[in-house]
């Protein structure tokens, strides 16, 4: 295997008496695709900060492209992307001035970063925008925007800062797609995200982070594999019965979770329990078969479900 | 990565990329900016200098005024006040926007730029407002025989030096504070306004009682003044005091940029 692009040996950051992040390793191949998926406060954006070579860190090290990204901060940035979890789009400016801008940034070209716009308008599917202040943008098209943006110097790393959070179902699958094309390119992406859903569509490869460290590492199939059963049963009986009956349900399954609305019953099974509990005369008022997913696993290692 | 990103060359230049973006923003405002920096002083000229002016004229002649007509005497002080109230403009309000209200800092730092360029690049936009606006006046100024072509030309350096001293300052502040509401309150009420009356604007400083005297030491506004006077009136102020009052401005220009791109590298990395 080559050398990765990206490799953090115990990396920590400490904010007065509060670790952000404490201690963690991975690293990152060219052209892959790699999540950090928890929930907030994990450390994920201030590891984030740290990759994009905008913030300090307390110890541990930290090679990108075979640099310290303290050390070497401009030479660092000038190979990547960067798209923060809040917009940071001039709004004054237009779709095609933002980017031009940006460009410059990085001290190309004029002649480059113009045919660059036509490029990344249709990307972004912003071509009917280009002269529209960003201001007036919706926040599906302001967050394409600020991927594109992240495009212009062409980097060898995108690092995304919670990339959907906030958008509408909609703008999210459009975004999804944008995505894809670009780890079909080769592009190597790095991101956060609290979304399972996210986590599983986009990431080779993820880490599972709570409270500043690593909980488990691998592809999102494997992860499943290892730390949930192949199906779910999701079964409510009312806010008050479920604990109830929860006694009885544990003996029916390998594992299984209470939570406050419904009951979460780990099996290779789930129509074949679903019998059995109907057979037991338990009679939930609905009930769902489903597959695990990254929420099982996240729950599995931590005890709490990843959106609060 | 992209053949064409030089990244010494973007550490040669970055500030200049920044200053040049915001001058692109700064020109959407040229209306408000050219109404706001060339008619306020005018109006004040004319109101005060003219105004004022026949009273004063009146009561003592130009004796209080080391010889100079009353409107001549405000001229240069209204100058480096529009210098002055420019530079602040284009430093607090981009530096909060950029650390805080759009988060613009954030994105230019995610690029090879560094947070001293940044500070760099908005002061040294905002210094270009400050000369456009300088130069206006200083036309109108002559068209309206307040001052004559000369070595009068001097007012404008003067009045961007302490325009930029105080810029350095308030750049730095911008970049301190995390309330900007509370900010605004004090230095509108507290600096601005003391500073404006009582650096010798309207009157000489040494008229005021001596407690009263040190708000105008400390006040680039007052420096900037008495130093334009000199170069447009031979105002008698002596060798030593255009020394002073030079070093004072310049200390306070590089003491307040060293302060503020310090605080820019510091807060983009938190």
């Amino acid at each position: 295997m080559s050398k990765p692009l990206i490799s953090v040996r115990g990396l920590t950051k400490v904010f007065g008496d509060f670790t952000a992040v404490n201690g963690i390793d991975f690293d990152v191949a060219k052209g892959e695709s790699f999540g950090l998926l928890g929930p907030n406060g994990a450390g994920k954006s201030t590891t984030m900060r740290i990759l994009a070579a905008t913030s300090t860190r307390t110890s541990g090290t930290v090679e990108i492209l075979d640099k310290d990204p303290e050390l070497f901060g401009p030479l660092v940035r000038a190979h990547l992307g960067v798209v923060p979890q809040q917009d940071n789009l001039d709004g004054e400016l237009t779709v095609s001035q933002n980017l031009y801008i940006y460009g410059r940034y990085f001290g190309l070209p004029k002649k480059f970063i113009k045919n660059k716009i036509e490029e990344l308008l249709e990307f972004a599917q912003l071509e009917e925008k280009r002269d529209v202040k960003v201001e007036a943008l919706s926040g599906g098209m302001k967050r394409r925007l600020t991927i594109a943006r992240g495009l212009v110097s062409e980097p060898d790393i995108l690092l995304l800062d919670e990339p959907t959070t906030g958008l509408d179902p909609q703008a999210r699958h459009i975004l999804w797609d944008r995505l894809f094309r670009l780890k079909e390119q080769g592009v190597t992406l790095v991101l956060t995200t609290h979304f399972m859903d996210e986590a599983e569509q986009l990431c080779d490869r993820l880490v599972v982070m709570d409270n500043g460290s690593i909980m488990a590492e691998g592809s999102p199939a494997g992860l499943i594999k290892e730390y949930s059963s192949k199906e779910v049963l999701e079964v409510r009986f009312g806010s008050d019965r479920n604990k109830e009956v929860a006694p009885q349900l544990a003996t029916m399954c390998e594992r299984m979770e209470t939570l406050p609305d419904r009951v979460l019953m780990y099996t290779e099974d789930g129509e074949a329990l679903l019998e059995q509990i109907m057979q037991a005369k338990l009679h939930p008022t609905t009930s769902l078969v489903r597959r695990s997913s990254l929420e099982d696993v996240f729950l599995r290692l931590t005890g709490r479900t990843l959106i609060e | 990565m992209n053949q064409g990103i030089d990244v010494p060359q973007i550490q040669r230049f970055g500030a200049l990329y920044i200053a040049s973006a915001r001058l692109k923003t700064m020109s959407k405002w040229r209306t408000i900016i050219a109404a706001v920096d060339i008619g306020n002083p005018l109006f004040y000229l004319i109101a005060v200098g003219i105004g004022i002016g026949v009273l004063v004229e009146q009561g003592s002649g130009t004796s209080g005024t080391n010889g100079i007509k009353y409107i001549a005497f405000i001229a240069p002080a209204l100058l480096a006040n529009t210098a002055i109230t420019g530079i602040m403009d284009e430093t607090i309000f981009p530096t909060i926007e950029g650390f805080k209200w759009r988060k613009l800092f954030f994105a230019q730092n995610a690029t090879p730029i560094t947070g001293r360029q940044i500070a760099i690049g908005v002061y040294l936009a905002a210094l270009c407002r400050a000369l456009f606006s300088v130069s206006v006046y200083y036309i109108l100024l002559l068209a309206f025989d307040v001052v004559n072509f000369g070595i009068s030309i001097l007012l404008m350096p003067i009045a961007v030096l302490g325009g930029g001293a105080f810029g350095a300052l308030m750049l730095f502040a911008a970049a301190k504070i995390e309330k900007e509401d509370q900010f605004f309150n004090i230095l509108g009420r507290l600096v601005i306004m003391p500073m404006f009356l009582f650096s010798g604007t309207f009157f000489p400083l040494s008229s005021m009682p001596i407690y009263l005297q040190p708000i105008g030491w400390i006040s680039p506004l007052w420096h900037a003044t008495e130093l334009g006077r000199e170069a447009a009136f031979d105002y008698g102020i002596g060798t030593m005091m255009v020394v002073v009052h030079l070093a004072f401005l310049i200390t306070l220009l590089v003491t307040g940029l060293v302060l503020a791109t310090r605080q820019f590298e510091k807060r983009l990395a938190k």
